[in-house]
C-alpha cells in the first residue's frame, strides 16, 4: 500500500466532480463522506484504491469516488472485488452496496466471501428496502411491512446479516449508523486496517420509502461491550442484539486468504515440458 | 464523543492549548461549511434553486468565519484537521444532520436547521467557557460563543423575513420515479 | 498381410480393471515409437465402478478424430458392455478379443459380424505375481498395432516412476500379451512411422493445450467453478498458474468466476474461465457488462451435450447460438473455435491477444471431445501475436477512459495509475464514463464498441482454408478432424473440393469468406447439433453465392468421416 504525502490529502481529495442523485436525506450521502475520510485518515491516494458496488441506490458510489471504481451488474460487487484483489494485493478494495444487492441476490457472494477472507471491505448500506426500483421488500425488511408486492408484509423472519457474517467467517464485524459519519468513517478505516474480510453494516435510512427509518437516530447507541475476538461471545452478542447497537462487534485472528504460494515465476514457455515427448 | 474536554492543558503551555482549540474550532466551522455545501449540491440536483442558494449562502458564511478564525491565529496554511471535534451527539456542534433534508423543503426549513445548528454551536462553546482550564481558552471559547450567538439572531429574523409553510408542503402528486438499474 | 496408415484400437472394461491407464498407455508407447494417436475415453455414469472404455488411434500422421470403424475391440470383460456398441462400432473386418473366463462375448457384438478370438487376460495375468489383466490386454493390442515392444515398456518407466516390483510386474504381464498377438489371427499392423524427431512432438488433452495456450497468450488469473467437461482445464492450469506467478480462484458458481475475472482484468491482469453450456448460461449477464464496460476476458465454453444438464460426459456443438446471440442488447464480443487438440494452443493465445487488444470479451467455443480427448502432436509453431492491451498514461488531464477514437479502442487506465482513475460502469456513459441516459452517448458508444470489432485486421487465423474446387465444406471445432479426413477421401476418389473451418465465428468476415469461396457453387455446412446453428449463424451474417446444404446431427456420438464422406461422393456423381 502506497501513501501519498499526507499533506496533500484531505477527504476532498476523494469526491469526484459527479453530483449523487440520491434523494435529499438518504444516509447514502453521509456513507460516502465517510468513505472518503476513511480514506484520507488512512494517508492513501486516490489511485491506490478501488470501490467496487453491483447495483442499487448506494451502488452509485464509486463514480462518486476519485478511486478507481468498478459498478457493476446486479449482486456481483463482491465476486469483482474479490477478483481484483487477489489480482492485485496492492490494491486497497472497498466494496459498497445495499441490503438487497448483498442479502438477496447477492447472498451466495456474501457466505463465500466471509468464508474466503480475502482481504476487503464491505460497507453494506442498509435500508430494508429495495429504493431502486420503488419500495419492495428486501431481506431485511420487517415481516409484516406493507408494500405493494407483498401486501400486508412478507411474513418472513429478517435476514440477520452479522449473525450470518459472523458464522461463514467474516474477520471483522460492526455496525455503524450513517447519521454518525465521523464514528462511520472510523469504523470504516478501523476495517480497511483489519486484516482480511472486513463486514461493516450501516444503518442508513431510506427517506423516501422508509420515512420513518428517520427516528433511527433516535434508536442507535454505542454498544456498551468491549470488542472480542472470541466469536462464541460474539455469536451470543448479536443474536440478543436489537440491531441498533454501533461498533466493533468482532475483531477475529484469521489469517486472510493468500493465493498459492509463489515462488519465483517461471517462464510460460516452460510449461510445455509437461506435454513433451 | 466529547469534545477536546480537561486536553493536555497541564503539560502544554496555555499558548500551545489554545491553538489546538482554535484548530478544533476552525475544523467545527469548516465541517459546518462542507456540510452546507453537500445541501446545496443535493438540492441542485434535485432542482430546489431557492434552498440550494440559501444552503449556498450560509456555506460561505461558515467559510468566512473559518477564514477569520485563521487570520486571528496567523495561521499561513490551512490547518490539517479531519474531523471537527463532536459534542452532545455524533458531529460536530454545528453540522446539520442530513437526515433533515426533503427535496420539496423550503428556505423555512433550511433555515430551522441552520437556527438548530447556531444554537448548538453557542451552547457548545458557553459550556467550553464555563470549564475549568487557560484563561486564554476560556476566553475565546466566550468569544465564540458570543458570535454564534450573534448569528443565531441573525437567522431568527431571516425566518422572520420567509413564508412559513403551508400544511402539506411536501405532498408530490407524482409517484417516485424508477431508476431500474 | 498388408500395413495400415492407422488403426483404431478399443479397451473395454468394467471399473476396476484399468483400462483407461492401458490405453493411455498404449498411446503414449505409440508416441515412444513415434507414431501419432488420439484417446477418447468413455464411461458410464458412476463415478466408481462403472464400464469404461478407451478408444485409441494410433496413425502414422496427425489425427484429430476417431475413423468409422474399430479394428480390434479387447474386453478385459463382458459387463454391460452392450452400452457402448454405438460407440465402438465394428464390422466384420474387425477383431474382437475377450477373456474366456468371461465366458462367450454378448449377442450384440456378435450381430456385428467380427471375428472373436480368445485369450485368456486373467489367467495369464495370474501367473505373474502382481500382474494385471489390463497389462496383458496392453501387450497384445500393442502387439497387434504392430508397436515395438520396447517402446511399450518405456512408456511403463515412464508412467511408474517409482520401477520397483509394480513396474516389473507390468512390464512381464505387458510381455505376455504382447507375445500373444501373433496367435490371436491375422491383423494389419501399422506401416513405420514417418520422420520427424519424437522431441518436437507433444502428448496432450485439449484441456491442457487451451490452458497452456490461454497462459501463453498472458492470462494470469483464472477463476472458475468446477464442471465438466472444462475442469480438466482448470486442473491443469491450477499448478501451471502457480508455477507463472499467476493465481487460481475457485468460485462459489459461475456467477462469481465470470466476475471474479472481470475485477482482476479491470486490475490489468489478462484473466479467463472455463465452463461447459449451463455455466456459460449464468455468465451472459456479466458478458454484457465485458461488452459495456470495454473489459477483456476470455471464457472457454467446453460444450457437452444441452440443454439443461443433457449429457455433461458427451460431444455436442450446440451453444453457437448461446455464444453468438446469447447477451442482452447489442453487445458485440467475440466468438472463436479452436479445430483440433492442438489448434487450442493457437485459438487460445489467439483468443487473449484479441480480448486484450480490443478490450472486449472473448467466447471460445471448444467441446468435450476436443477437450477430454489426448493427442501426440506435433510441437506447435510458437505464433506470438503483436498489441494487446492499450493502457492510459498516468497524469493525463484529458483522459477519457471511453473517448471515441477512429479504432473504436480507446487507452484503459489501469488502478494504481495516478490521475486518470475512473469507474467501470455497466450503465451507459459518456466519453468520461460518467453515466448518461442521453441518446448521442448511447449511439455514440454502441458505435465505438460495434467499430473496434469491424475494423481489427483478423489477418489469416480466421479460418483453415484448404483445398480448391467448386464444391466446398464449410465447418468449425472438432467436426473438422472427420471432414478433412472426408474431404482426403473425397478427393482420392477425383472430387475436387474445400474446406473452411471457422477459427473466428464472431465477428463474421464476410470479405474473407467471399474470397476462401469464390467460384465456390456447392458448399455441405457440417456441424454436430441438431438445430443447424452454424447454416443459420452462416444465412444471417453472411451473404454466399453458393448453394448451402446442411449436414448437421446431434452428439453425443462423435462426427465420423465415413458419415460426411458419403454425402460427399454423392457430390461426386454426375
Amino acid at each position: 500500500m502506497s501513501t501519498a504525502s499526507a499533506a496533500a490529502i484531505t477527504p476532498q481529495s476523494f469526491k469526484s466532480g459527479v453530483k449523487p442523485v440520491w434523494c435529499p436525506g438518504c444516509g447514502d450521502y453521509s456513507v460516502l463522506s465517510s468513505i472518503t475520510k476513511a480514506l484520507a485518515a488512512l494517508g492513501l491516494a486516490p489511485e491506490n484504491a478501488a470501490i467496487v458496488s453491483g447495483i442499487g441506490c448506494s451502488s452509485r458510489i464509486p463514480a462518486y469516488t476519485s478511486c478507481y471504481g468498478f459498478h457493476g451488474v446486479h449482486g456481483r460487487a463482491l465476486p469483482a472485488a474479490t477478483g481484483l484483489k487477489i489480482a492485485r494485493p496492492d490494491l486497497t478494495v472497498i466494496v459498497a452496496g445495499g441490503d438487497g444487492d448483498g442479502y438477496s441476490i447477492g447472498g451466495n457472494h456474501f457466505l463465500h466471501a466471509c468464508r474466503r477472507n480475502v482481504d476487503l471491505t464491505y460497507v453494506v448500506m442498509d435500508n430494508h428496502v429495495y429504493g431502486m426500483t420503488k419500495g419492495q421488500p428486501s431481506p431485511t425488511t420487517e415481516p409484516d411491512w406493507d408494500s405493494k408486492l407483498a401486501p400486508g408484509g412478507t411474513g418472513l423472519r429478517e435476514f440477520h446479516p452479522l449473525v450470518i457474517a459472523l458464522a461463514s467467517g467474516a474477520n471483522f464485524i460492526a455496525r455503524a449508523f450513517s447519521g454518525d459519519p465521523n464514528g462511520t468513517a472510523d469504523l470504516i478505516a478501523q476495517a480497511v486496517r483489519h486484516p482480511g474480510f472486513s463486514f461493516i453494516e450501516v444503518l442508513s435510512p431510506c427517506v423516501t420509502y422508509r420515512p420513518e427509518q428517520r427516528g433511527w437516530k433516535d434508536a442507535v447507541r454505542p454498544a456498551s461491550v468491549a470488542v472480542t475476538d472470541d466469536p462464541a461471545r460474539a455469536a451470543r452478542r448479536l443474536m440478543t442484539d436489537d440491531g441498533f447497537n454501533l461498533g466493533v462487534l468482532y475483531a477475529g485472528r484469521r489469517a486472510p486468504y493468500r493465493a498459492a504460494p509463489q515462488h519465483e515465476p517461471q517462464s510460460p514457455a516452460s510449461l510445455e515440458l509437461d506435454f513433451a515427448l | 464523543m466529547t469534545a477536546p474536554r480537561k486536553r493536555r492543558q497541564a503539560s502544554k503551555p496555555a499558548a500551545a492549548a489554545l491553538a489546538e482549540f482554535m484548530r478544533r474550532a476552525y475544523a467545527m466551522e469548516l465541517e459546518a461549511a462542507e456540510r452546507y455545501a453537500d445541501f446545496a449540491a443535493q438540492m441542485e440536483m434535485h432542482n430546489n434553486r431557492e434552498v440550494a442558494e440559501l444552503f449556498r449562502s450560509l456555506a460561505q458564511i461558515e467559510h468566512r468565519h473559518a477564514t477569520s478564525i485563521r487570520k486571528q491565529m496567523g495561521w499561513k496554511s490551512a490547518p490539517q484537521v479531519l474531523t471537527a471535534v463532536r459534542w452532545l451527539g455524533r458531529e460536530g456542534p454545528e453540522s446539520g444532520a442530513p437526515g433533515e433534508l426533503h427535496y420539496l423543503m423550503q428556505p423555512y426549513h433550511a433555515l430551522e436547521i441552520a437556527l438548530a445548528n447556531e444554537q448548538r454551536a453557542a451552547r457548545f462553546f458557553a459550556a467550553f467557557a464555563r470549564r475549568s482550564g487557560p484563561a486564554a481558552i476560556r476566553a475565546a471559547a466566550a468569544a465564540m460563543a458570543r458570535e454564534e450567538r450573534a448569528h443565531a439572531r441573525l437567522v431568527r429574523q431571516w425566518l422572520a423575513r420567509v413564508p412559513r409553510p403551508d400544511p402539506g408542503w411536501d405532498r408530490d402528486p407524482d409517484p417516485p420515479n424508477y431508476n431500474g438499474e | 498381410m498388408q500395413q495400415r496408415d492407422s488403426v483404431s484400437l478399443a479397451l473395454a472394461g468394467s471399473g476396476g480393471a484399468g483400462v483407461m491407464t492401458a490405453g493411455n498407455l498404449l498411446l503414449e508407447a505409440a508416441a515412444q515409437a513415434g507414431y501419432y494417436g488420439l484417446m477418447v475415453r468413455t464411461s458410464g455414469p458412476q463415478i466408481r465402478g462403472g464400464e469404461a472404455a478407451a478408444l485409441v488411434r494410433l496413425a502414422c500422421a496427425p489425427v484429430d478424430n476417431l475413423d468409422d470403424r474399430f479394428a480390434c475391440l479387447a474386453a478385459v470383460d463382458w459387463q454391460n458392455i452392450a452400452r457402448f456398441a454405438a460407440e465402438i462400432p465394428l464390422g466384420p473386418e474387425s477383431l474382437v478379443v475377450g477373456d474366456p473366463a468371461q465366458g462367450d462375448p454378448p449377442p450384440a457384438l456378435a450381430a456385428c459380424g467380427a471375428r472373436y478370438a480368445s485369450l485368456p487376460l486373467k489367467a495369464l495375468a495370474k501367473g505373474i505375481p502382481g500382474g494385471w489383466p489390463n497389462m496383458v490386454a496392453l501387450g497384445a493390442l500393442a502387439g497387434l498395432a504392430g508397436l515395438p515392444e520396447d517402446a511399450v515398456r518405456a512408456a511403463l518407466e515412464g508412467t511408474m516412476k517409482k520401477g520397483g516390483a509394480a513396474l516389473a510386474a507390468s512390464v512381464s504381464a505387458m510381455r505376455l500379451g504382447y507375445a500373444e498377438a501373433p496367435k490371436l489371427g491375422p491383423f494389419a499392423r501399422l506401416a513405420p512411422p514417418q520422420g520427424g524427431r519424437r522431441g518436437d512432438r507433444w502428448l496432450l488433452s485439449g484441456d491442457e493445450a487451451a490452458g497452456y495456450g490461454a497462459i501463453r497468450g498472458g492470462v494470469r488469473f483464472v477463476a472458475a467453478y468446477p464442471i465438466t467437461p472444462a475442469t480438466e482445464l482448470l486442473e491443469w492450469m491450477a499448478p501451471a498458474l502457480a508455477k507463472v506467478g499467476g493465481a487460481l480462484v475457485q468460485a462459489e458458481d459461475e456467477l462469481a468466476s465470470i466476475n471474479m475475472t472481470l475485477g482482476a482484468s479491470f486490475g490489468g491482469v489478462p484473466a479467463l474461465t472455463a465452463t461447459s453450456g449451463p455455466g456459460l448460461s449464468l455468465m451472459s449477464e456479466a458478458l454484457g457488462l465485458a461488452v459495456a464496460a470495454e473489459i477483456p476476458v476470455v471464457v472457454v465454453d467446453v460444450m457437452r451435450v444441452g440443454p439443461s444438464t443433457g449429457i455433461a460426459t458427451k460431444t455436442e456443438q450446440a451453444d453457437l447460438n448461446i455464444a453468438t446471440r446469447g447477451l442482452h442488447g447489442d453487445a458485440p464480443h467475440l466468438v472463436l473455435a479452436p479445430n483440433s487438440v492442438v489448434d487450442c494452443v493457437r485459438t487460445l493465445r489467439w483468443a487473449v491477444h484479441l480480448a486484450e487488444t480490443l478490450q472486449a470479451p472473448a467466447v471460445v467455443l471448444a467441446d468435450q471431445f476436443l477437450g477430454q480427448s489426448r493427442a501426440v502432436v506435433d510441437r506447435p509453431a510458437d505464433v506470438a501475436f503483436a498489441g494487446g492491451r492499450k493502457r492510459a498514461s498516468a497524469d493525463d488531464a484529458a483522459y477519457q477512459r471511453y473517448a471515441i477514437t477512429e479504432s473504436g479502442v480507446s487507452p484503459m487506465a489501469i488502478p494504481g495509475t495516478p490521475g486518470v482513475a475512473y469507474t467501470a460502469d455497466g450503465l451507459e456513459h459518456n466519453e468520461r464514463g460518467t453515466p448518461s441516459s442521453q441518446a448521442p452517448d448511447h449511439l455514440a458508444q454502441l458505435d465505438k464498441r460495434a467499430r473496434k470489432l469491424e475494423r481489427a485486421d483478423f489477418g489469416e487465423h480466421w479460418a483453415d482454408v484448404e483445398g480448391e474446387g467448386e464444391l466446398a465444406v464449410i465447418t468449425w471445432g472438432s467436426c473438422t478432424g472427420p471432414v478433412r479426413e472426408a474431404l482426403a477421401r473425397a478427393r482420392a476418389e477425383g472430387l475436387r473440393a474445400r474446406l473452411v473451418s471457422l477459427r473466428l465465428i464472431a465477428p463474421a468476415q464476410p470479405e474473407r469468406m467471399a474470397r476462401a469461396l469464390d467460384g465456390v457453387r456447392r458448399a455441405l455446412v457440417v456441424e454436430q447439433n441438431h438445430g443447424a446453428q452454424l447454416l443459420k449463424y452462416l444465412r444471417a451474417e453472411y451473404t454466399l453465392e453458393a448453394d448451402l446444404e446442411s449436414f448437421h446431427r446431434p452428439g453425443p456420438l462423435p462426427i465420423l468421416p465415413g458419415e460426411i464422406h458419403r454425402t460427399l461422393a454423392q457430390w461426386g456423381r454426375p
